[in-house]
């Protein structure tokens, strides 16, 4: 077995029992990543990793490493990295070396782990297909004229493509679901408010959530532990205790009941998709679940719910950006007007502008009640439905994505690209814990199962998911090596 | 309802973005059909439901109203594109 397929529990073993340095698997890392065309980074801190990996194996030669110690991973270029560029995918900050750490990053460093980079991404997290970022397109390492899903795409294809052992994401409307299951790994966007949101680059302030992408469920449970906790720099963080989130893996899931929401396998989902997702349910069935089917009656209006909430919240979060304090200013602006005007035209990509005009829009005078006003209270029976719901059952199941990854250029207008995330939406909208898990294969391209759980409920969507992967090897299928 | 190029225009111009004529012509026909998709909403009905603002119904929380930020503004402005004097410089706005 490779360095490159071991999970974070396997390479931590490693690590203790002296089988190899943490120097030794960062550097096999940062050879594959040189090697590699899959574009999954947009900065590679080479020195910053060595010299990360080299204090990680001084402490475990003084016996005092934690589980995570000496691990290398790739973080989302959304996360402010303290001296190091966060670009957020976007021109407007190519020129941003962040003078302080996101309490995700600080998280991380304090468990001693080793940052191989910052992950591609689409622009300040706006796509579903990686193809909006300033960096270029990522390719999906199962075939790589594929998108690899969005927009922790970078993160997706490096965990996928044996890059990193694990990746940061983040998830507005399904970022980390959506490309975990087209690059077939294991993604987990926890409850909002479970991570600090803090230095964490804003998209829709009211659905952003940061979470682990990994091999294996257990590996997502373990970097959660380091992720998770109340913040006081973020006014929105929980005051939620957090759990071991590995305490509870081993459980038996006999007896758990599972909806299955009839509005996610009607018309649009793919056949072949439909099947891998419903042998999943029939394997958990194997293992004492019972099904049910159940109805989320407002999931049809997520799609034009979250592309209006989510364009108003970005159109205030990005107006911040106007080439005064940092980031991209235009040449020789004639007066403050034109710096404004031309800073911010020439700074951000055509899908951001898209979103920020929307918003605008529907925050404008006149038309405030009819969209922004009436997409609230559409997102109030969204999250009733799911109330209702959980009621009933202890677990949702579905398709994360109607299909499995598409050609990469192949979706051109921006609603049949909004349409491809209506089964994670909305999760978002309703603030719930979603989790996506590799499930089978499609035309050797990776399909993903969506678990959606109960507010906090993350320490039981890890034990299902984990239960999962004690039964199935969907999780252990790597890539052919190219 | 159906935007014009002229009001798509002047919503850029609102959110300070300025589109050159193709630019103009492709986010018409974008925002046209994003907006399209959002008339889909005008089906439900929200009578009596509360807008949500916030996934959890969080109240805003409140700290001790005591200093807690150092002056870091040699750091901020390090990356600043143009600062004098400890100021943020811009085009002249008043002569």
């Amino acid at each position: 077995m490779s360095i490159h397929t071991k999970t974070i529990a396997q390479l931590s073993q490693g690590l203790k029992d002296k089988e190899f340095s943490s120097v030794e698997i960062t550097q096999h890392y940062l050879d594959r990543i040189n090697k590699s065309d899959l574009n999954a980074f947009i900065t590679v801190t080479d020195e910053l990793a060595m010299q990360q990996a080299q204090a990680a194996d001084d402490k475990i030669a003084s016996g005092n490493g934690g589980i995570l110690t000496g691990i290398p991973y790739a973080h989302k270029d959304i996360f402010c990295t303290k001296g190091v560029k966060t670009s957020a995918g976007s021109k407007m900050l190519d020129n941003f070396i962040s003078p302080y750490d996101a309490t995700v990053s600080h998280n991380l460093n304090q468990a001693d782990l080793v940052m191989l980079g910052k992950a591609n991404m689409d622009e300040f997290a706006m796509g579903s297909s990686n193809e909006n970022s300033f960096y270029g397109e990522v390719k999906n390492p199962w075939n790589k004229n594929k998108i690899p899903g969005g927009s922790s795409g970078g993160s997706a294809a490096a965990v996928a493509g044996g890059l990193s052992c694990f990746a940061t994401g983040t998830d507005t409307g399904g970022s980390i679901r959506q490309p975990a299951s087209l690059c077939g790994i294991t993604g987990l966007k926890p409850t909002y408010g479970r991570i600090s949101r803090y230095g964490m680059i804003a998209y829709a302030s009211s659905l952003d959530q940061a979470g682990p992408m990994t091999k294996t469920a257990e590996d997502a449970a373990i970097v959660l532990n380091a992720m998770a906790g109340f913040d006081e720099k973020d006014s929105t963080s929980a005051e939620q205790d957090v759990p071991d989130y590995t305490a509870n893996l081993n459980d038996s899931i006999k007896g758990l009941t599972i909806g299955l929401p009839k509005e996610f396998f009607s018309e649009g989902l793919d056949d072949a998709v439909a099947t891998e997702v419903m042998n999943a349910v029939k394997e958990f069935e194997s293992m004492g679940a019972t099904v049910k089917e159940i109805s989320l009656p407002n999931s049809a209006y997520a799609i034009p719910t979250y592309y209006i909430v989510a364009p108003c919240e970005c159109s205030s979060n990005l107006s911040r950006l106007d080439g005064v304090r940092y980031g991209y200013r235009c040449n020789d602006p004639k007066d403050l007007e034109d710096l404004y005007l031309r800073s911010r035209s020439e700074g951000f990509g055509a899908e951001v502008k898209r979103r920020i005009m929307i918003g605008a829009y529907a925050l404008s005078a006149g038309y405030y009640d009819a969209y922004y006003l009436k997409a609230q209270k559409t997102r109030h029976l969204i999250s009733d439905d799911f109330k209702k719901a959980f009621k009933e059952v202890d677990v949702i199941m579905g398709p994360v994505s109607p299909t499995t990854a598409f050609d990469l250029g192949s979706v051109k207008d921006s609603v049949s690209m909004y349409l491809a995330d209506i089964y994670t939406l909305s999760a978002n909208l309703a603030g719930l814990p979603g989790m996506s898990i590799p499930a089978g294969f499609s035309n050797k391209l990776p399909v993903g199962l969506q678990l959606i759980g109960n507010y906090w409920s993350e320490s039981k969507l890890l034990n299902i998911a984990h239960q999962f992967q004690q039964q199935t090897d969907w999780h252990t299928k790597t890539p052919e090596e190219g | 309802m159906s935007l014009s190029e002229q009001q798509v225009s002047q919503i850029a111009y609102l959110a300070r973005l300025s589109l050159s004529g193709d630019e103009l012509k492709d986010n018409t026909q974008d925002l046209n059909a994003i907006l399209g998709l959002a008339e889909q909403l005008g089906a439900i009905n929200t009578d009596g439901i509360e807008p949500m603002a916030h996934p959890l119904h969080m109240t805003q929380r409140l700290r001790a109203d005591v200093i807690t930020e150092v002056d870091q503004s040699e750091v901020f402005q390090s990356i600043a594109p143009n600062t004098g004097n400890k100021h943020y410089l811009v085009p002249t706005v008043i002569e």
